[in-house]
């Protein structure tokens, strides 16, 4: 059996991102567009994660760290919003919300 | 006494500045009473440096401040106070004076009474520049001061269009002249390295001739447009649209003389190139001739007194050019006396006459207006030189100092414009002041002038009666500048029979002149022999000269001015930023629909600007490792 090494990994975080990516660009839904952003986010953290450990340096785990914790404040702040609008609106559809419209 | 010189050139700026502030302001009799008091005090500095200079007390010379440095190129703020410059401001400050203390009761009623006394003490302030400036930097800052000033004063009315067509005239002839003289001074820079006159001046001997007379032409081109000389000469009579007072002051006393000053100023110049000169003498004798012949069929009171203002400068220019500078400043200090008198008093006659400009229209006035008779009579004796008044001595040093030059022609011509003279000012005092009164027909009443009027002109009179009495101390003291050397005719039966030769000719041509117009009796209506004769029309109409200048050069330049506004302008440039602007707002009009609100769309945009932008990022990339093979494959395709 191969081993799995540096390259495995970025292939994987690079399929995560597309998915994500795609996801950003597809979903209507307001709650699943959270979702692919978490996927974006996670995937940039195993390339960290992976490129740290390769070479030996901890801080791209570090930075991992801080991604972290920053996509969970997003969340909290982004869910807190997503709840307003839908007592506001009871849709969380991402095409009426066009108010912004130039 | 450097004390004294800061009076004298700021007073006049505070008086414009504080009447400024009141111009729109309905009048304020004391805007008129302040700046004439300010321009007095300038006065009596001006009084207090003569009598130092006259007691043979050095030059002052003061550096203010720094102007311009930079490199080689350094020009203060510096004034001079020599024998020259100390008469003009005696000239200057003196007239304006009086002309100021005289507009208080001409423009009494007059809406832009605050405005006026701002402009007239600017220009006074401009003037003073001009005359202290000791170099050609400050100088041409005071020559386009007085420039803006005389703009300012001859469209005073600017309601009236003629006047405001007039002001621009002047101001556009004076712009062309003023090239010819920044020509002038750059040259004068070029070659000598200063712009201060003494050192410009004493490096100027070891220069070759071809220069110098380059130097002295493009200089003597920017007196020629403020003096008014022929072919830039138009203006002149135009600019009689302005208020009176102004044509005493700008008009004949001080601003039209800058012209002789610059050449008067820059002797040590104009000496080294004798050839300029005589040129310069030619000139002046002929705008002489040319400009009284004009004088002579005029029927505007006013524009006679212009042409005569235009001929007397012909006269200093040509002593200017002969060499006798003493002589022309002389005489531009005797006619500022006389030839101010002469407009002040054609001020009172139009104030009684309700605007009207027309002798054949008056007549008959001396009975009204005694005072005014008299002071026109004998500012017209002193212009036309009878002795003992100011113009014979001046004028008559003219004529020897051609004499004595071995200059026959402009002797000749200088002469005979002296009978010219005699005989259009009398003809003018003989219209107004004699002879039946005309003037009854049109319903006025006339009236003499404001009596502290009058009180203000007398130092005027009593000056063009006994200037004369000053030309020996003038001498003694402009002699240790301007070279001068006095001319006499060797043989005094020539010296005699020149005298009274030209008084005898000169008298003859008054008696004539009061002969023909004393008893005048009808309003020329166009009708008789002489108005329809070829002579009259060409004198009358200015030798066609400004019909000329309008069919030849205003229309053409107007014309090509709309052809290349319609195609040129239009057609291209407005063309070409029109299309840039379009292009952006049309982009921006298809592009907006981008925009749409919807997030999903704006992340797809996004997603496809970074992958936009990544591909671009690799493509350089690589395009930046390989690119010596890149170069290697290009060369093998040919490229």
């Amino acid at each position: 059996m191969m081993e799995i090494g540096l390259n495995h990994y970025l292939v994987l975080s690079t399929i995560l991102f597309a998915i994500g990516l795609v996801g950003v660009m597809r979903r209507k839904n307001l709650l699943l567009l959270f979702f692919a952003t978490e996927i974006l986010l996670n995937a940039v953290n195993v390339a960290f994660a992976a490129i740290s450990h390769y070479y030996g340096d901890l801080t791209g785990q570090m930075f991992a760290f801080f991604v972290i914790a920053i996509a969970a404040s997003e969340v909290a702040v982004g869910l807190g919003l997503l709840i307003v609008w839908y007592k506001r609106h009871s849709s969380i559809d991402l095409d009426a919300l066009t108010t912004m419209k130039g | 006494m450097e004390k004294y010189l800061y009076i004298a050139l700021f007073a006049p700026l505070v008086s414009s500045l504080f009447s400024a502030l009141f111009t729109a302001t309905p009048k304020k009799l004391f805007t008129g009473i302040i700046a004439s008091t300010l321009i007095f005090v300038s006065f009596i500095a001006s009084t207090i440096l003569l009598a130092y200079i006259l007691k043979g007390g050095e030059p002052i010379h003061v550096e203010m401040m720094t102007w311009m440095a930079t490199g080689d190129l350094y020009i203060p703020f510096g004034f001079v106070v020599d024998q020259i410059s100390v008469t003009m401001m005696m000239v200057v400050t003196l007239v304006s004076t009086i002309v100021h203390i005289y507009s208080i009761g001409y423009m009494d009623h007059d809406k832009g009474f605050n405005r006026f006394f701002a402009w007239l003490s600017a220009f006074v302030f401009s003037m003073m520049i001009l005359v202290m400036s000791d170099n050609y930097a400050g100088l041409f800052i005071g020559w386009e001061g007085v420039g803006l000033c005389s703009w300012g004063l001859i469209g005073f009315w600017y309601h009236k269009e003629i006047a405001t067509w007039a002001a621009n005239e002047a101001f556009i002839m004076n712009r062309i002249a003023d090239l010819g003289m920044l020509i002038g001074i750059f040259l004068v820079y070029w070659n000598t390295g200063t712009l201060q006159y003494d050192e410009a001046f004493a490096v100027m001997p070891s220069l070759d001739t071809a220069t110098l007379t380059w130097m002295g032409i493009f200089l003597f081109i920017g007196a020629m447009g403020k003096s008014a000389q022929f072919p830039l000469h138009t203006w002149l009579a135009d600019a009689m649209e302005g208020p009176t007072p102004v044509s005493a002051l700008i008009h004949a006393a001080t601003m039209v003389t800058a012209g002789v000053y610059l050449v008067v100023r820059s002797n040590e110049l104009y000496s080294l190139i004798p050839h300029v000169g005589l040129f310069i003498a030619s000139l002046g004798a002929f705008v002489a001739l040319f400009a009284a012949s004009m004088a002579l069929v005029n029927r505007d009171m006013k524009r006679i007194i212009a042409y005569s203002t235009l001929s007397q400068l012909g006269y200093m220019f040509a002593a200017a050019g002969l060499g006798a500078y003493w002589v022309a400043l002389f005489h531009l200090m005797a006619h500022a006396f006389f030839k101010a008198l002469l407009f002040l008093g054609a001020g009172n006659v139009m104030h009684a006459m309700h605007d009207e400009l027309d002798p054949f229209k008056m007549g008959g006035l001396k009975k009204v207006m005694k005072w005014t008779w008299i002071m026109m009579t004998i500012a017209s004796l002193a212009l036309a030189g009878i002795f003992p008044f100011a113009g014979f001595f001046s004028k008559d040093t003219i004529l020897e100092a051609a004499f004595a030059e071995h200059h026959f022609v402009i002797y000749g011509v200088l002469l005979f414009t002296a009978g010219l003279t005699a005989f259009y000012s009398f003809r003018l005092v003989a219209l107004i002041f004699h002879g039946e009164e005309r003037y009854k027909i049109f319903g006025i009443h006339p009236h003499e002038a404001y009596r502290f009027m009058l009180i203000a002109m007398s130092p005027l009179l009593i000056l063009a009666m006994i200037a004369g009495i000053f030309q020996e101390p003038f001498f003694g003291m402009v002699e240790e500048i301007l070279s001068a050397h006095e001319y006499h005719i060797h043989s005094h039966t020539t010296l005699w029979i020149m005298l009274v030769g030209t008084q005898l000719f000169v008298g003859l041509a008054i008696l004539y002149a009061y002969k023909k117009y004393a008893s005048w009796s009808r309003v020329p209506d166009g009708t008789s022999p002489i108005e329809n004769s070829f002579i009259y029309k060409l004198l009358f109409n200015q030798y066609y000269i400004p019909y000329f200048y309008e069919e030849y050069i205003v229309k053409p330049y107007r014309e090509a001015s709309e052809l290349f506004w319609t195609k040129v302008d239009m057609k291209i440039v407005d063309a070409t930023v029109d299309g840039i602007a379009g292009i952006v707002y049309g982009t921006g009009k298809k592009t907006r629909k981008m925009q749409s609100g919807n997030l999903s769309t704006m992340l797809k945009w996004m997603v496809a600007g970074l992958v936009g932008l990544l591909s671009l990022a690799v493509v350089f990339g690589l395009a930046a490792r390989y690119s010596d093979k890149i170069v290697i494959f290009l060369s093998a395709l040919g490229v």
